[in-house]
């Protein structure tokens, strides 16, 4: 086993895992946590796969304000206390079961799947630097690009007409 | 690596997501499970086009494997956007039921 795939099994061990226990945590601020760790395992893969505009996008965009929006508003509603009343148990357990259907059906039409090992490259591979990936955004996608803006734009006047006392 | 371990993680990401959507009633934490979903096809589209850089697609034009990322780096701008509206809706839900429970959502019924 070389260290590529022992660092993808550690990463994905990580990011299941961390998942997992976001899900489990009853404290919405220790949800918060976990999926922070969440992402960055996410961003070790990007690492991993030689993706590392996107592993630093991700970092700050998701880790880094995402989440951090996500505290601000979970601590300015002082949800820490607030226990989930009823429970359902019924509607759970057909969550649960429906959810992990899902995963057990794609999973063995993977493992059933036949011809040959396609592989990933890892490690090289220069696509993903940011002198490539800012070529490309600045020369074919400079229209989204732009209108990505006009959507932050709208995006920003949406939350604060919505956020502002009616 | 095989592409098939990355199709497992992400979609054990995903199923996580899902269970979380179904099961849990608290607003921000299915907004939560939301964006790990939105995480997992990330991670499987950039392995993806890692796929082709190896497998000889992208031989004709090297910009392929670049376009998939770009695509990633898209769907976070939206992602990014989708949060600060979907927190300023629940955060005016708040305000009106002192709740963030969603079983107290069905006031549009009647």
């Amino acid at each position: 086993m070389n260290i590529l795939s022992l660092l993808f099994y550690i990463l994905s061990a990580m990011a299941v895992g961390s998942a997992i226990m976001m899900l489990l945590s009853k404290n919405p601020v220790k949800s918060i946590l976990w999926l922070i760790v969440v992402f960055f395992a996410i961003s070790g893969h990007y690492i991993l796969l030689n993706a590392q505009f996107l592993a630093v996008v991700n970092i700050i965009v998701y880790a880094g304000a995402i989440m951090v929006l996500f505290l601000f508003v979970v601590m300015l509603m002082n949800l820490n206390s607030t226990v989930e009343p009823v429970k359902n148990f019924r509607m759970q357990l057909i969550g649960i079961i429906s959810g992990g259907a899902l995963f057990l059906i794609i999973l063995s039409s993977l493992m059933k799947g036949e011809g040959k090992a396609q592989l990933v490259q890892m490690r090289v591979g220069d696509a993903g630097l940011i002198k490539n990936l800012g070529n490309v955004l600045f020369t074919n996608y400079v229209l989204p690009f732009e209108i990505a803006s006009i959507l932050f734009l709208s995006a920003m006047i949406g939350a604060v007409v919505i956020g502002k006392k009616a | 690596m095989d592409i098939k371990y990355y199709i497992g993680l992400s979609l054990a990401l995903f199923s996580i997501g899902i269970i979380g959507v179904l099961t849990r009633r608290n607003a921000i934490l299915i907004f939560m499970c939301v964006e790990l979903m939105l995480n997992a096809v990330n991670l499987l589209l950039v392995a993806f086009s890692k796929m082709h850089a190896m497998s000889g697609v992208a031989k004709a034009s090297a910009n392929y494997v670049a376009d998939a990322q770009i695509f990633v780096f898209f769907i976070m701008v939206v992602a990014a956007a989708e949060v600060a509206v979907g927190l300023a809706i629940i955060v005016m839900l708040y305000r009106n039921t002192h709740s963030v429970d969603i079983n107290f959502l069905n006031r549009l019924k009647n």
